[in-house]
């Protein structure tokens, strides 16, 4: 008797908060979403709302207006392609070569590079270093080359790489395959689930990148999507200077926090269109990977 | 004689080394090279600038650079140490972090026990989607969210409180210049951001216990409740404490991404919001003050160090299970 409502109470909670906790975790991109569509003079009188007050589409008819954000686009999927593939190489060859029982330095390279998640420059040095000595200010590959390796994602990977049968790099090692063969030939295809997570954390890494783009970025062709939500956000002047706005001051009022809004959707769309096929494997890779090994 | 017998040994040593490293390299020759690019980025991108840590002890001249510039010891340590705001700046990062930890360990096991319990697997599956999607979103994007949840004069809870009649025109709470009310709504932003997101290993952890434990107890009369207390919450221990060092570990370092995206730069909530990195981040923007921000980082990573240490010594002593090396 008493057991079965304490399984009621149990059901009951566990519904309820995960009920909650879902809507506390959407509210906030509807209401985005919502306020997109919304006419501005609407959300001046009685502010935003989880539906749209007097439905418009001016604000995003203002962002299309000019190139900015297609630039921004642009940009943003260029290095966030060839940042993800050339990261995923790069750390895949280190991953295997240090999961490799046979490779006699493998302990000190691999503490070579967790040392780096203790302790660090800082800052300071590291950007000097990029805009000073290398260079790299106002360059695409500043969003690439910095954050190549991953230590943490490096070692999801050689935990991975780890329990796949050694005999199988063995007897290809025996038919005379060499070890980058052996890499992508055999090892590879069978850490598709851990590779599609490190791939997946990359990818929005780079996707989200707007940080860099404050330290080394002045050239408005290479802003970063989400550095141009934070311009947006941040500097309402900055929003008179875009073309798209000078275009907008025909009208009564300016659209500025619809506008706002409307940028924010049109960043954050493809992730979430991407998410769900996405989502299926990184769970998975996680949990093997993350296993202390 | 001995000294000298000894530095013969080893001049012997390191020949021999010398010799085996190189017909190591040619033996494993494809495997050095897979790992070159890596240790070459490490080198160039995170040792080269410890180096730069030199910085620290100079009066930086940007035109002399780092092999000219004027050493003034200890001095930009000083200056930071006197200044009231490293006890500001120190104390907010430990406290919010300690903050962030706390709750985000709640939470992601509360999340992670609750699924475990719910048997409709549609529901689990389109809620834990969900509590994990904030993970992927910027927190820039967030920052854009947070004006339009806050913002004073079209913020939605503000626009809700007045339909409701709680406030009236003109009553509007200002968020933004308030910066007692910062701690609370970074903590809700992290739980919101990432504690679905945490979940996901508690989760692997609940499913990998062993379920004639759940089964015996079961018959020994144990209720659910019990099962989950007595059985769930003891075996999450290792994987609790592991994260939990993980977490330990960069106690010393605020979340730049995060609170600079979201508070940036207004002076009015520095006094609850500003952490060592986005005083570092500012010194360096707003006054170009080189070698002080680097002494600051530097003063940083290395407590941030010994943190590391300390607590895996806790750790190794308790349980050594959970240590991280």
């Amino acid at each position: 008797m008493k057991n079965s409502l304490e399984n009621k109470a149990i059901d009951t909670f566990s519904y309820l908060f995960m009920a909650l906790f879902s809507i506390f975790c959407i509210v906030p991109f509807i209401l985005i979403l919502s306020s997109s569509l919304s006419d501005e003079k609407a959300v001046q009188l009685t502010g935003f709302a989880l539906i749209p007050k007097h439905f418009s589409l001016t604000a995003y008819e203002v962002i299309f207006q000019d190139n900015t954000i297609f630039t921004a686009y642009k940009t943003t999927i260029i290095f966030t392609v060839v940042g993800t593939i050339l990261c995923m190489i790069v750390t895949s060859a280190m991953a295997y070569a240090l999961s490799v029982k046979t490779f006699t330095h493998r302990n000190k390279i691999a503490f070579f590079v967790y040392f780096t998640m203790l302790f660090s420059g800082g800052l300071i040095p590291s950007y000097l270093l990029i805009s000073k000595y290398l260079g790299l200010s106002d360059n695409i590959l500043v969003y690439i080359l910095p954050g190549l390796v991953n230590p943490f994602n490096m070692f999801l990977l050689r935990n991975f790489f780890k329990q796949i049968p050694d005999s199988l790099a063995e007897s290809a090692k025996i038919d005379g395959a060499n070890d980058i063969y052996i890499l992508f030939k055999i090892i590879l295809p069978l850490a598709k689930p851990a590779m599609a997570t490190i791939g997946l954390f990359y990818g929005l890494g780079f996707w989200n990148e707007w940080f860099t783009a404050t330290l080394f970025i002045d050239n408005k062709d290479l802003y970063s999507l989400q550095y141009l939500i934070m311009k947006v956000m941040r500097e309402v002047d900055f929003m008179y200077q875009l073309d798209y706005m000078q275009g907008a001051t025909v009208s009564y009022v300016l659209p500025r926090n619809t506008v706002r809004m409307s940028t924010a959707v049109v960043t954050v769309g493809p992730i979430i269109f991407v998410y769900p096929f996405l989502q299926k494997y990184f769970v998975k890779g996680l949990v093997v990977g993350a296993v202390k090994g | 004689m001995n000294v000298a017998l000894s530095n013969k040994a080893d001049s012997v040593v390191i020949k021999k080394n010398k010799k085996s490293f190189l017909t190591d390299v040619k033996q494993n020759f494809y495997l050095y090279l897979l790992v070159l690019p890596g240790v070459l980025y490490f080198f160039i991108f995170k040792y080269l600038p410890m180096v730069g840590l030199v910085v620290a002890f100079q009066d930086f001249n940007s035109v002399k650079g780092f092999f000219k510039s004027k050493f003034v010891g200890l001095k930009n340590f000083e200056y930071f140490f006197t200044s009231k705001d490293w006890l500001v700046v120190t104390w907010n990062t430990l406290y919010l972090n300690i903050l962030f930890l706390v709750t985000g360990l709640f939470f992601s096991i509360l999340i992670a026990i609750v699924l475990s319990e719910i048997t409709s697997k549609h529901f689990k599956k389109v809620t834990q989607s969900i509590v994990i999607l904030p993970n992927f979103i910027s927190w820039t994007l967030v920052s854009m969210f947070v004006f339009a949840l806050l913002s004073t004069d079209v913020g939605y809870i503000n626009s809700i409180l007045k339909a409701f009649g709680f406030i009236q025109e003109g009553q509007e709470i200002n968020f933004y210049s308030n910066p007692n009310l910062w701690v609370g709504i970074l903590i809700v932003l992290k739980i919101w951001k990432s504690a679905g997101f945490g979940s996901v290993i508690y989760l692997a952890a609940i499913a990998g216990i062993d379920q004639e434990i759940y089964e015996a107890a079961k018959i020994d009369g144990a209720s659910r409740l019990q099962s989950i207390t007595k059985i769930t919450l003891p075996q999450l221990k290792t994987t609790v404490v592991l994260l939990t060092l993980f977490g330990i570990g960069g106690i010393f370092h605020g979340d730049l991404g995060m609170i600079y995206a979201i508070v940036g730069d207004n002076p009015n909530l520095y006094e609850t919001t500003d952490v060592i990195d986005t005083y570092v981040f500012r010194m360096l923007r707003q006054m170009n003050d080189i070698s002080m921000s680097t002494a600051i980082g530097f003063y940083q990573s290395l407590v941030g160090l010994i943190i590391v240490y300390v607590s895996n010594y806790f750790a190794k002593k308790y349980d050594s299970d959970s240590a991280i090396f």
